[in-house]
């Protein structure tokens, strides 16, 4: 997968997030302190925010231009958007959040409840209402209900941050599953190094708006464990 | 109960059967306009806002004038009803239907705003990227979430209906048989000094009132233990 974002402008009072960067990898990572605009980012990939100027891609399909006028409404862009807080569906239960975006898939495809709903784990909880999972369960069934919708490409917005340490732990393994299993590429959110030198293939590094450089996940890593991290340690 | 005669029985039925029109007919209105106000920017949202409000603040009697102009012979409204559908509205029974419908609309408005506004907009945005349309949305996500305050505001609005007085009696008169409703029949009654009868009506009213709270809060209830 090519993410490509070229000369996109977002105000937002007197925040900016000002990005041009070319990535390519099946998971890049968007990574940076609280602030840095990884969340506008991938909200503006999600279609759920307009940029002010800029045109934003995914390979060949153009998702928003504004020099042209063009967005792609977030229905027919094919993201799988899983935001912080999951945001599963209270009144559904766990089988009807699952369908509720699926597609109709050839025989035989992966994509399909009964299939990831077993590589999740997830089989003896369709019949349960939401309020009913504990905060595990819950991420997985909103990483299934974001694959069954069949995209292109999945877009996770610091899933685990609500997790503690163990549990965390526990997830990624499954993100991992995700990865191998469907092959779907993946924007991962995240401000932890352990989560994108496990997940990653290319990681973008924000901070206050601005992309600092596009690195190896490893060098992420690496500089976090030998110091915290400060501005001008990724810059290019 | 025992010595309500069959005029009084069609003031019930009258006043029942009106005021569940006008809240069927505000209703469709009333949440496009929540919906509107909770979830959309617009440029003349601050002035449609206060309009709706008006009501509230408002004598009813001031309204019921304000109505009066506009729905009479010679008002906007009224010409364009004589013209189009070749009816009066003042002093018809249509009257007390747009009486109640105009004063009842703002606390459907508020309410099912307030409810609209409690839904978190993140599951809105996210049934759109699982392939969603707007209306599907709307339908599927929005509408079932915001369900409990919906009907609460329905219930409210028509309980409203159901004791709306001021507007009415300047727009519909007081004709019997035709436009009288039971708050204006209750004044009727003081005016000539039938104090039994306007208890009688009095406890109707409050039964009724009482009934709607009660339906209303039970339906919170059963929305909250779902």
């Amino acid at each position: 997968m090519k993410l490509s974002v070229k000369r996109l402008l977002l105000r937002q009072g007197s925040f900016e997030l000002k990005i041009d960067l070319e990535a390519t990898g099946q998971v890049i990572g968007i990574f940076g302190p609280s602030g840095a605009g990884k969340t506008s980012l991938i909200e503006i990939v999600a279609g759920l925010r307009l940029p002010s100027s800029g045109q934003v891609a995914v390979d060949d399909l153009v998702l928003t231009n504004r020099e042209t006028g063009f967005s792609l409404p977030p229905e027919h862009r094919g993201v799988g958007y899983i935001p912080q807080d999951l945001a599963l569906f209270p009144h559904l239960s766990v089988r009807k959040n699952l369908v509720y975006g699926q597609k109709q898939h050839a025989p035989g495809s992966s994509i399909n409840l009964a299939h990831v709903a077993e590589v999740l784990e997830i089989e003896t909880l369709l019949d349960q209402a939401i309020t009913e999972l504990s905060g595990g369960q819950k991420q997985r069934v909103a990483f299934a209900r974001a694959i069954l919708s069949s995209p292109r490409l999945l877009l996770m917005d610091e899933p685990l941050a609500s997790l503690d340490h163990d549990l965390k732990l526990k997830i990624i393994p499954y993100l991992q599953r995700i990865r191998d299993e469907f092959k779907i590429p993946m924007l991962y959110v995240s401000h932890s190094p352990e989560e994108v030198v496990s997940l990653c293939d290319q990681v973008v590094v924000l901070r206050e708006g601005s992309c600092l450089s596009i690195r190896s996940p490893y060098d992420i890593f690496e500089a976090s464990s030998s110091m915290t991290l400060k501005p001008g340690i990724f810059s290019a | 109960m025992a010595c309500l005669n069959f005029d009084d029985l069609q003031v019930v039925g009258f006043t029942l059967a009106t005021a569940g029109l006008s809240t069927l007919i505000i209703l469709p209105f009333g949440i496009a306009l929540a919906w509107l106000l909770a979830r959309r920017e617009w440029r003349a949202k601050s002035l449609v806002e206060t309009i709706v409000a008006l009501p509230l603040v408002m004598p009813p009697v001031a309204t019921g004038l304000i109505l009066l102009h506009l729905l009479g012979r010679h008002g906007s409204l009224g010409i364009f009803f004589q013209k189009v559908f070749g009816t009066e509205i003042v002093f018809t029974w249509r009257a007390v239907v747009a009486a109640m419908a105009v004063m009842s609309f703002p606390f459907l408005v508020r309410t099912a705003r307030l409810a609209f506004e409690e839904i978190n907009p993140r599951l809105e945005q996210v049934a759109r990227t699982l392939g969603a349309s707007p209306a599907r949305v709307f339908m599927t996500i929005t509408l079932p979430l915001a369900a409990r305050g919906l009907v609460a505001g329905t219930v409210w609005a028509f309980a409203r209906a159901l004791g709306e007085f001021g507007a009415t009696i300047l727009v519909a008169g007081n004709i019997p048989g035709r436009t009288t409703t039971m708050s204006v029949a209750i004044y009727s009654d003081i005016q000539f000094g039938q104090e039994d009868h306007a208890y009688q009506l009095l406890a109707i009213s409050a039964a009724l009132a009482f009934a709607a709270i009660l339906l209303s809060n039970q339906f919170s209830k059963w929305g909250g233990t779902r």
